[in-house]
């Protein structure tokens, strides 16, 4: 480990605990509505939504109809998200003519930006129109994300209230989030990046004579986009050579913004945060690092306020930090370890001043060992899956650490509100098991956890892993799944498991070395998205309605603190196990036997 | 204790219950348990396996297949026999409740008078509302109330206390339980019950855990072990085409085996509590039992450890009983002799214990003798709840004592003075926590009797243990402010009501419950019904009256009201048990799946070995080990379940320390030796 690593790490979590702080106290009074922010001109603009919309913005919904406006707000936003990526041909803003997209790749799109995913099955410079960039694609950034805050919301009401019948109007949160939140903050954040060099611009793609010329292969693809493969099962390509390069423009520095503000993760570019149009310097990169997480940081405190105990909100938020740490430190260490094949022939892998040393596959070299590996850790602690290295070219344990973080259910930090209420999830689950061992039943913040609660619980806590480990089994048990794999043994189905765990985690990064833009993929993927996300909101939903029913009960010396070193490692200790209980097995073949395969040669 | 924990594994229980254990493998018992019906299905299918390894359709050796199978048997056979031996126990207290239900002849009244006529009628043909005759001799045939008549009555069958009470009609000593019997004497009853739905029915049916309901805390986590059963299942059913897939494309070993598969299955999902968690519902109601308390509902079990409020009558729970006499405090004018030898004259022929006291104390100080009632003509004057006072009548002097109210208001009608002297030696008394007795001759006041409350001895630190658990304790009493607060001082309680009413006591437990407490109190009489009823926790008292048992939700067949904390203690203690094993359970599995994993995929990929950190004999012997190990862990833990995590007064963040340390971490490291000790020893035979 180099001091660098420390020094960064240090410096990250400092600005962000510093920028996290005002921004929570901002948020618990705009979404409550006591901000002077909402009761000013710019509250003019909610108000004049309500009206257009005909919302009276009074009205509380209980959990059910709450739910039912996601669903339906969700399911129309994936509906309009298809449309006009099917339409997008006849539409303005299409410099470079781009026709419609295939029916299940604009399936998968759409449930993938509506599910706060952005699983990226396309390449979007040569296949989205700028018109779908910022109608489409863009508009959903904002949206599935103001629709994670509102349902974290809801959930943090159910907390908080008592002998409640209803958990908030769903109507009234997402405007707020957007408006309040999302769109200001992406507005400076869009004028810093343009500040480090990120386009802004309607242009039609540039082209540019290179120095030398450039050869590169390229894999041979059947008419449906699968690789061919030769006898051996390796995959054919061609090599290619040239001396003219496309440099694509477009709307990039508003979209970018938000996808980092979002946890969406959708890229401009299919090399999403890589690229240098999208992610230009050092300082954009710790920017956009800073953006993916203070939204979800921020939301704890506010958390902490609304319950009337900023020690909760604290106590949750240092449980994600100390789980981030450990995980950020193993990224960083198995990728500055480098590869041990190379170790054994001799090859230099230390950092020094003039090499960085390590495993620099895969990575640029503007950031190097250190803001890679701290990218990925904390694109996958979120679930952002926004990339700017590749993860299928980490080494076996570095690539480990971003799938488990996935696995756990995206609950260190996690996407921007899902990330709280899958931690509050797993809260009540921790407490419903130890807090037995104090001989009292099972509360948090003074609501009893009971049968209808536990059950709520354990549905969420089996979403995913249904249909990561279901979904796994699936593609490799089937012929058109198992055709998408690239790489031999563990690597290829690590590529898999890692897809399903994204997919299904609405992460979005991709491991690459997964041909996933087939009709197979595009539909498994897609039905994991969209499960993933919203068998997961709605147990939340139906939680929160039966908790703000509840009476709260009184805090006294018999009642498990919830706010102490002590629940932090309990709550530390339920994500683990629970993570570890359901995916050691998968892991265990994929990247730790590949691992140990390579220690061993 | 000693005696009754060596009697969990008496023979006399543990046959009927090996018994027991087999004939529960009916699948109609197995479906109940959804965990230990999973080991069950997975019992029978490697059972098959090996029948079809015998017919030679081998997946893996015939032995290793035999092995599991019966080590899966076994562990269904063990959680069988912890339910078994709870259950038996229960059943053994049920039977002697039993053996009070014998078939008895009512003597039906035509009208409830003991005059009217009657006919004999098997005990199981009363209806509620039927008046009885029961004289002595005679069994009660049901529960009901008293009309009419005093008896003595053995209750020894329902209280095991051998001493018999008096039942009377009208008051708080009206209530008679079916089964026991009049000695004296007779009663005309009322019966109040059904048959079948009586309170020796619904105890008989509470301890023998036949017609046990589960209660929500337990529903709860049986939903929580299903849930993690079934991401079990899914993570080992997905197993094998991940196995399937890296056979082929690695090209080397053989994909995983259906007894592996199963094997590993059973490791992981939580057999232990699931195996363990209705012995320990058992035991705990029958722990309860064991001091002698019927809970009408196991819910009622689980809320007293969520109990924060305790409400306590001071009377026989924080003091002896009854007040005694300690002091004369005369009047201005007034000899201490005079004063003691009128209190005396006073309180003759009063039978309450702090009446007798004055007598005695009198002949202590003053060797006054009692004398012989009928020398002087004498008219007594009982106590009434209108004068509150009580004395006698003779020769012409009218002596009264009572409260200094009561007498204040007395001395007014009769036109005397009451002394400034004697109302600061009211008030004296008061402050230090005793009962200001005023004695007075005609409108003359002689002077203050001061009746002390005697504090039990250890109460205090019992409270400052419940304290400690984060508890608080009211003290109830009628007494006035002063009194009340000089007692609670004394007494280590953290809050009192003074000059209680039923009403007042009422609305304090609303008062609380809306600040988010859960309450516990004890009562007996019918105008503690509505506080009871409201009440979380409630203990009627087996004297009380059949309004206040039907109101709670626990009876206390000693009627001890110090019974309380006991409940409160057992009621932590089951849930904690409940935790500490499910929290064990599912630590255990990081051990298992080191022990199962390189096992079952060392050849596909043979550098897993190297997770293979307990260094195990074999892959078959490795899978067997943790097998054997999860089977063995249940029968382990049998002693522990049935009688309970031991349970410490300290604060709620010390003990889930202690525990997590003890369980959770006990739970990861314990069965790494575990199953290594059983591996060592399968590959020496």
């Amino acid at each position: 480990m180099t001091s660098n690593a420390y020094v960064q790490l240090a410096l990250y979590l400092t600005l962000l605990g510093l920028l996290a702080w005002p921004l929570g106290r901002y948020l618990a009074d705009v979404m409550a509505g006591r901000s002077r922010v909402v009761t000013g001109p710019l509250g003019g603009i909610e108000r004049a939504c309500y009206r257009l919309a005909g919302i009276d913005a009074e009205q509380e919904m209980d959990w059910k109809r709450y739910a039912l406006a996601v669903l339906l707000f969700s399911l129309i936003g994936t509906l309009f998200t298809y449309a006009l990526q099917r339409a997008q041909g006849w539409l303005p803003l299409n410099p470079q003519g781009f026709g419609a997209v295939s029916p299940d790749s604009a399936f998968n799109t759409a449930v993938s930006f509506v599910a706060n995913t952005n699983w990226q099955g396309y390449a979007g410079e040569s296949t989205m129109s700028h018109l779908t960039q910022m109608l489409a694609l863009a508009v959903q950034n904002f949206l599935s994300a103001a629709t994670g805050i509102a349902v974290v919301y809801a959930l943090i009401r159910g907390l908080a209230r008592h002998g409640a019948a209803t958990v908030g109007n769903f109507w009234v949160d997402l405007t707020r989030a957007t408006l309040y939140v999302l769109l200001p903050l992406s507005l400076l954040l869009a004028v810093l990046l343009v500040g480090q060099g990120v386009i802004q611009n309607f242009d039609a793609d540039r082209s540019a004579q290179t120095v030398t010329t450039v050869h590169y292969p390229q894999a041979r693809l059947d008419a449906h986009g699968t690789p061919l493969r030769d006898a051996a099962g390796q995959v054919l390509t061609d090599t290619l050579s040239t001396r003219s390069q496309v440099l694509s423009q477009g709307p990039v520095a508003s979209q970018e913004a938000i996808k980092m503000l979002g946890t969406n993760g959708g890229g401009f570019f299919n090399a999403n945060s890589a690229h240098p149009y999208e992610n230009p310097t050092p300082l954009s990169n710790l920017m956009q690092m800073l953006a993916i997480l203070l939204i979800p940081a921020a939301l704890c405190f506010a958390f902490g306020r609304e319950v009337g105990d900023i020690r909760q909100g604290w106590a949750i938020l240092a449980a994600m930090a100390l789980l981030f740490v450990v995980f950020a430190l193993a990224a960083i260490w198995a990728e500055q370890q480098g590869n041990p094949t190379w170790g054994a022939l001799g090859v230099d892998q230390a950092a020094a001043t003039w090499q960085a040393g390590g495993n620099m596959e895969g990575k640029e070299t503007r950031f190097g060992i250190v803001a890679s590996a701290l990218f990925a850790t904390i694109t996958t602690a979120a679930s952002c899956g926004a990339v700017n290295a590749m993860h299928d070219s980490f080494t076996a344990l570095g690539g480990l650490v971003p799938m488990w973080l996935m696995q756990l259910g995206e609950v260190v930090f996690g996407g921007v509100g899902s990330g709280l209420y899958g931690m509050l999830v797993f809260a009540l689950l921790a407490v419903f098991i130890a807090g037995l061992m104090i001989g009292r039943t099972p509360e948090y913040l003074g609501k009893k956890i009971e049968a209808f609660d536990i059950k709520m619980v354990a549905l969420v806590i089996l979403a995913t892993p249904t249909l990561v480990l279901a979904g796994t089994a699936l593609a490799l048990l089937v012929e058109p799944g198992r055709a998408g794999i690239l790489n031999p043994g563990g690597h290829g189905f690590s590529e898999v498991l890692y897809a399903l765990s994204s997919a299904a985690n609405n992460n979005g990064s991709a491991f690459a070395g997964l041909s996933a833009n087939t009709p197979f993929y595009n539909v498994l993927l897609g039905l994991a998205m969209w499960f993933g996300r919203f068998a997961v909101i709605v147990p939340v939903l139906a939680i929160a309605g039966s908790l703000a029913a509840k009476p709260r009960l009184a805090v006294t010396a018999g009642t498990l603190p919830t706010h102490g070193p002590l629940f932090v490692l309990l709550l530390i200790g339920a994500v683990v196990l629970v993570g570890a209980l359901t995916y050691v097995p998968a892991l265990a073949l994929g990247p730790v036997a590949e691992h140990l395969a390579l220690r061993e040669s | 204790m000693t005696h009754q924990q060596l009697s969990m594994f008496d023979p006399a229980l543990l046959r009927p219950a090996l018994l027991d254990s087999v004939r529960k493998l009916s699948p109609r018992v197995q479906w109940r348990n959804p965990v230990m019906c999973v080991v069950y299905l997975g019992s029978i299918l490697v059972t098959l396996l090996w029948l079809a390894a015998l017919a030679g359709h081998a997946e893996a050796p015939a032995g290793f297949i035999l092995g599991v199978a019966l080590w899966l048997w076994f562990t269904v056979l063990f959680a069988n026999f912890a339910e078994a031996l709870a259950e038996g126990r229960g059943k053994a207290q049920a039977a002697s409740l039993r053996a009070a239900k014998q078939r008895v002849l009512a003597k039906k009244l035509s009208a409830p008078r003991r005059s009217a006529g009657y006919e004999l009628l098997e005990s199981s043909g009363l209806r509620a509302g039927d008046a009885v005759l029961v004289e002595a001799g005679d069994v009660i045939p049901g529960d009901g109330e008293v009309l009419a008549g005093v008896a003595s009555v053995d209750e020894s069958a329902i209280t095991g206390e051998s001493a018999p009470v008096i039942r009377e009609s009208g008051g708080d000593f009206s209530a008679v339980t079916g089964g026991t019997r009049v000695l004296s004497d007779w009663i005309v009853v009322r019966i109040t019950a059904n048959p079948g739905e009586a309170f020796l029915d619904r105890m008989i049916a509470m301890v023998e855990g036949a017609r046990r309901q589960k209660t929500p805390n337990e529903i709860a986590l049986t939903i929580l072990l299903v849930a993690l059963t079934l991401v079990f299942l899914l993570v080992v059913v997905t197993l094998l085409p991940f196995s399937l897939f890296a056979v082929d494309v690695s090209g080397a070993g053989a994909p995983v085996g259906i007894t592996a598969l199963v094997a590993l299955l059973v490791c992981l999902i939580p057999t232990t509590i699931g195996g363990l968690l209705s012995a320990i519902g058992v035991a705990g109601m029958s722990r309860l039992m064991r001091v002698n308390v019927i809970a009408t509902s196991g819910r009622a079990v689980e809320a007293a450890g969520d109990v924060d409020v305790l409400l306590l009558d001071k009377t026989g729970t924080i003091t002896l009983g009854n007040r005694q006499a300690t002091a004369f405090l005369p009047a201005p004018g007034v000899s201490e002799a005079e004063l003691a030898d009128a209190a005396q004259f006073a309180s003759l022929a009063d039978e309450t214990p702090e009446g007798r006291s004055i007598v005695v104390l009198a002949k202590q100080r003053f060797n006054l003798r009692q004398r012989a009632l009928g020398d002087h003509g004498i008219g007594f004057v009982p106590f009434t709840a209108q004068t509150r006072m009580s004395g006698v009548d003779c020769d012409g002097r009218a002596i009264r004592k009572g409260a200094a109210d009561a007498v204040r208001t007395y001395i007014g009608t009769l036109g005397g003075h009451f002394p400034a002297e004697v109302e600061r030696s009211v008030e004296d008394v008061a402050r230090r926590g005793a009962t200001p007795l005023v004695v007075a001759d005609g409108a003359r006041v002689l002077g203050v009797v001061e009746l002390k409350d005697i504090v039990k001895g250890g109460i205090k630190e019992r409270f400052a243990d419940l304290r400690a658990m984060g508890i608080k304790t009211v003290m109830i009493t009628g007494d006035n402010r002063l009194t009340a607060a000089a007692i609670a001082a004394e007494a280590g309680v953290d809050d009192f009501l003074a000059e209680a009413t039923p009403e007042a006591k009422l609305a304090l437990i609303r008062a609380t419950q809306a600040e988010g407490r859960l309450v516990a109190m004890t009562g007996d009489g019918t105008n503690d019904a509505p506080a009871l009823a409201q009440a979380d926790v409630a203990v009627a008292m087996n004297t009380g009256t059949q309004a206040a048992k039907e109101a709670g939700n626990m009876v206390d067949l000693d009627s001890n009201p110090t019974k309380l904390i006991e409940i409160v203690e057992i009621g932590k203690q089951l849930l904690m048990t409940r935790g500490a094993l499910t929290t064990f359970s599912v630590a255990n599995d990081l051990a298992k799946y080191f022990a199962i994993l390189p096992a079952v995929f060392v050849a596909t990929y043979p550098q897993l070995a190297a997770l293979d950190v307990m260094r195990l004999g074999s892959p078959q012997s490795a899978i067997l080990s943790a097998v054997i190990f999860n089977a063995l862990v249940i029968v382990f833990l049998i002693p522990l379940a049935l009688r309970g995590v031991r349970y410490r007064a300290t604060g709620a963040a010390r003990l889930l320390r202690d525990n997590l340390l003890i369980y959770g971490l006990g739970g990861l490291i314990a069965p790494f030796a575990g199953i290594k000790l059983i591996d060592m020893m399968l590959n020496l035979l």
